[in-house]
């Protein structure tokens, strides 16, 4: 009798044991063919797109047979943040545009700033081609303030991707017109400005840091207000809870355009194409360019065919039209490098960065 | 009620023209025309498919421990490339709804909330089970959670403009307040002794301050390992503490005490009392929610905490408050979905995630070319409003879904104890690895579980840590920030209206019990001294 009334029970309790491990499992192999047909169905100019460059052909597999089966790429952080956003668009451009024969997959191991990623896949993923780590330039400097025992110098380094230059901006109602004002108020009295941006030792805080330096503020006496996202930051300068807000370029591009911030300055050498009436910190007379970029690294001792492979697949999804597409929708740049001119910017950036966290008293 | 009174009375100070026009710049014109609009975007098969798909997963992982719907959309996002973007975002806000119905299902039966957000619930619906009035909670739980939804959904609709608004006017102190009110619902679950409430309060708080600290970026309280760097996630500290503690719990006493369970008590729904009591609860619950989850950072777990303290105060069955009253459950469920509505207004009217789960759905608009933002409402009306229709359909599903499954959860009162606590630690586990793929967040979340268990050996509330552990970082970080941006002058919680409203109730709800304490003992000394004995029970 009673067996007879748990059955309903028992049913559905395997029902979710089915979908805890469809919800647990990472590696969704089956995915691809759902796409393709689907993708059918899709809003014309949606489908249009990968259709076109799935002309092209998939890249054959190396001699050593490499890629056999589907290829991950860890975000080293929470769903929703950047890395995360940059690696699922990757896993998408290398998986729809047909440049990898395999499924391109994306999985999340969040925490430290992108550190405890980066020590699993040095420590476990050593050797193994068929996983590779969205990283940035944030992650030179959390390495760096965590006291990190792995470093990057551990990686083998992919290419780098993506570049965003920074933004100053202040809200609407705001007193301060132009960089210069803001830059007298700061040098006056450095504690009056609140600066609202990500956390600290990250980009935001270190451009802060530069800035100062830069106009002969003390860096240490910076008021630098750090905030868990974007999004956070985005409200507390909306609000007009901070004299002002430093972020990447493409975050906050709809406040800026329904005129709800008013940008001061970019980061960049030169003025943005997307942003032409918004100096550049070094027109306004603060001596600063910085660019933040977003990169794939391999994990140690990839055999040169693999990790040829590797950069040739990541350089026909950065030529894709897909890819492009992306980079302009979010106001990225293409600053594309592979293997050893990549190594090489982690290095000089490893040293900047490592100045200015000390300068801000961040690390010793 | 206090708190929503301040609030009321803040939302009538703002000119009604304004509220037009803001209204007019995001929605672009008429709100009614535009949801017949949404509907008609969703009533199609292939779409009402999706939502019927989410609504089922998403009542799934609200059942299993640690695996919340933030994790399933970033999932499910590969899955549905291919798909047309409404289609993707009407499954994902059925997931996202239905996640929060799910919750309550182990936290009633089994005493395991699986997501911190039904911890509250635990404390009243296990009551509720073990008098056999486990249906009836959960009956209470799901209309609630629809009650609520419905609401929210509503309230998204004909407020976001105005919401978003007030919810910009929230800076570093009026947080700092509000989750300082929210902290006071501590002194509600005090239980038998408040040392000791006070003392898994500041265990909690403890917890939460491990790892990097986010305005220096230092390290603290890891001991040097890498791996507690990122903090410790409240979800784990009440899954370690409930679901696992209680498994250890139970395998401790399994053969020494017979605790009977009466599976069902009365009529399986609930009865004419208890829905007269519910109504109350979800209606403040369902307020309560909604504006926390308009605010972001705040999140469900704190919703329903607030709740919790408002029917301590409110409710007609508030001294029954802890030994199952149907007000416990019917408020925190309420106030858990009401919020998960509440967060989808800055999402969609600003772009700014003010959750884990939004900010999942933040990058699934990116992957489709979608930029949220101020400007979402006009250039993607089809996409928003066929988005708030599928909620309210999501709602609808989820009620009809749940109701009927009552009957088959409550069964699982006689799955064998054994049987039925090994699920549930194997469950635990799956889930929290499956959310970090690491396997030291295993071995800690056991240890939170032998923690948890010592804690109840001596009658220790589990509850008040879970609540430190939510609180701790924030009330932390909102704190510095004050101070950092009022350059350390402490007024700035007092000066600033929205704060001085808020710190005000902060104080009253922390002096208010205190002096009931103390005005009942005078009055029983009173008695005692008088001789009139009969009148102590008060």
């Amino acid at each position: 009798m009673r067996r007879v009334r748990t059955l309903p029970l028992m049913a559905l309790l395997s029902l979710l044991v089915a979908s805890a491990l469809l919800a647990g499992c990472t590696t969704m192999p089956a995915a691809a063919p759902v796409e393709q047909a689907a993708a059918t169905e899709a809003a014309p100019e949606e489908a249009a797109a990968p259709a076109e460059a799935a002309a092209g052909a998939a890249l054959a597999p190396t001699a050593g047979g490499f890629p056999s089966k589907a290829i991950q790429i860890m975000a080293p952080a929470n769903p929703g943040g950047g890395w995360d956003t940059t690696a699922r668009l990757l896993a998408q451009t290398l998986t729809e545009s047909g440049i990898s024969p395999v499924p391109v997959e994306v999985f999340n191991v969040p925490g430290a700033g992108g550190t405890i990623g980066l020590a699993q896949l040095v420590s476990q993923n050593a050797g193994d081609p068929y996983t590779m780590m969205m990283m940035g330039r944030v992650m030179v400097g959390s390495i760096l303030t965590n006291q990190s025992p792995v470093t990057l110098a551990e990686t083998t380094p992919l290419a780098r991707l993506t570049a965003e230059y920074e933004i100053i901006v202040v809200p609407a109602n705001s007193p301060y017109q132009t960089m210069a004002d803001l830059v007298a108020a700061f040098q006056a009295d450095p504690k009056s400005i609140a600066w609202a941006g990500g956390s600290a030792g990250g980009t935001d805080h270190i451009l802060v840091g530069q800035i100062a330096k830069a106009v002969g503020v003390a860096p240490e006496g910076v008021n630098y207000i750090a905030y868990s996202g974007g999004g956070e930051a985005a409200a507390a300068i909306l609000g007009g809870q901070v004299a002002a807000g430093v972020s990447g370029v493409g975050e906050w591009a709809d406040f800026i355009a329904s005129g709800e911030m008013r940008p001061l300055a970019v980061s960049s050498a030169e003025r943005l194409g997307a942003l032409p009436d918004v100096p550049t910190l070094t027109e306004s007379g603060v001596d600063v360019v910085l660019l933040n970029w977003r990169g794939v690294v391999g994990p140690p001792n990839l055999n040169e065919e693999d990790k040829a492979w590797l950069i040739a697949a990541l350089t026909a999804a950065n030529e894709s039209e897909q890819w492009q597409e992306i980079l302009a929708t979010n106001g990225w740049d293409d600053v594309f490098q592979t293997g050893d001119d990549f190594a090489a910017t982690l290095a000089e950036d490893n040293a900047t960065i490592s100045t200015v966290l000390k300068e801000i008293g961040l690390i010793e | 009620m206090l708190p929503l009174r301040s609030f009321a009375s803040l939302r009538l100070g703002v000119k009604v023209g304004a509220i037009q026009k803001e209204k007019d710049r995001l929605f672009g014109g008429d709100i009614w025309a535009n949801l017949v609009n949404g509907f008609s975007v969703v009533l199609t098969p292939q779409h009402l498919l999706f939502v019927m798909l989410g609504v089922t997963i998403g009542t799934a992982i609200g059942v299993l421990p640690g695996i919340g719907p933030s994790l399933t959309i970033s999932l499910l996002l590969p899955v549905t490339f291919g798909l047309e973007p409404i289609s993707a975002f009407v499954m994902f806000g059925g997931i996202f709804y239905g996640a929060m119905y799910g919750g309550s299902t182990t936290s009633i039966l089994v005493n395991t909330p699986g997501e911190s957000s039904s911890v509250v619930t635990a404390i009243d619906g296990f009551q509720m089970a073990k008098k056999g009035r486990g249906g009836a909670a959960l009956a209470t739980a799901a209309i609630g959670s629809f009650f609520a939804g419905t609401f929210a959904t509503l309230m998204l609709m004909l407020m976001a403009p105005l919401l978003v608004r007030f919810a910009l006017q929230f800076g570093a102190p009026e947080y700092f307040a509000l989750m300082l009110l929210a902290l006071s619902a501590v002194t509600g679950l005090a239980g038998q002794s408040a040392p000791k409430a006070f003392f898994a309060t500041l265990l909690g708080l403890g917890l939460g301050m491990v790892g990097i600290d986010l305005q220096t970026g230092q390290a603290r309280f890891t001991f040097g390992n890498l791996n507690l760097l990122g903090g410790i996630d409240p979800v784990m500290v009440a899954i370690g503490l409930f679901a696992v503690g209680e498994v250890f719990w139970a395998a401790g006493t399994l053969k020494r005490t017979f605790e009977e369970t009466v599976t069902l008590r009365g009529s399986l729904m609930m009865n004419r009392e208890e829905w007269r009591r519910s109504w109350p609860a979800w209606a403040r619950g369902s307020v309560i929610g909604f504006i926390i989850g308009v605010l972001p950072g705040a999140g469900a777990t704190i919703a329903s905490f607030l709740s919790y303290n408002a029917e301590q105060r409110f409710a007609k069955g508030k001294a029954e408050l802890g030994q199952g009253a149907i007000e416990g459950v019917a408020g925190p469920e309420a106030a858990n979905n009401a919020s998960a509505g509440g967060a989808l207004v800055p999402l969609l009217a600003l772009g700014i995630p003010g959750s884990a789960t939004t900010a999942v759905m933040l990058v699934a608009f990116q992957i489709y070319g979608l930029r949220p933002g101020p400007l979402l409402f006009q250039q993607q009306a089809d996409l928003v409003w066929g988005l708030i229709a599928s909620l309210y359909i999501a709602n609808l599903a989820l009620l009809v879904l749940n109701l009927p499954m009552v009957r088959m959860w409550i069964k699982l009162l006689d799955v064998p104890k054994p049987v039925l606590y090994a699920g549930i630690l194997t469950f635990s586990l799956l889930g929290v690895y499956a959310d970090t793929q690491n396997t030291f967040s295993m071995v800690l979340l056991l240890a939170l579980g032998v923690l948890g268990f010592l804690l109840r050996r001596y009658d220790f509330p589990l509850a008040p840590v879970v609540l430190g552990a939510v609180l701790g970082p924030l009330i932390e970080q909102e704190f510095r920030r004050s101070l950092a941006i009022s350059v350390n002058d402490y007024s700035v919680f007092f000066t600033r209206p929205l704060a001085l409203v808020l710190m005000t109730l902060v104080i009253m709800s922390f002096l208010v019990p205190l002096f009931n304490a103390i005005w009942k003992a005078s009055r029983r000394r009173a008695a005692v001294s008088a001789g009139a004995v009969g009148e102590i029970e008060d």
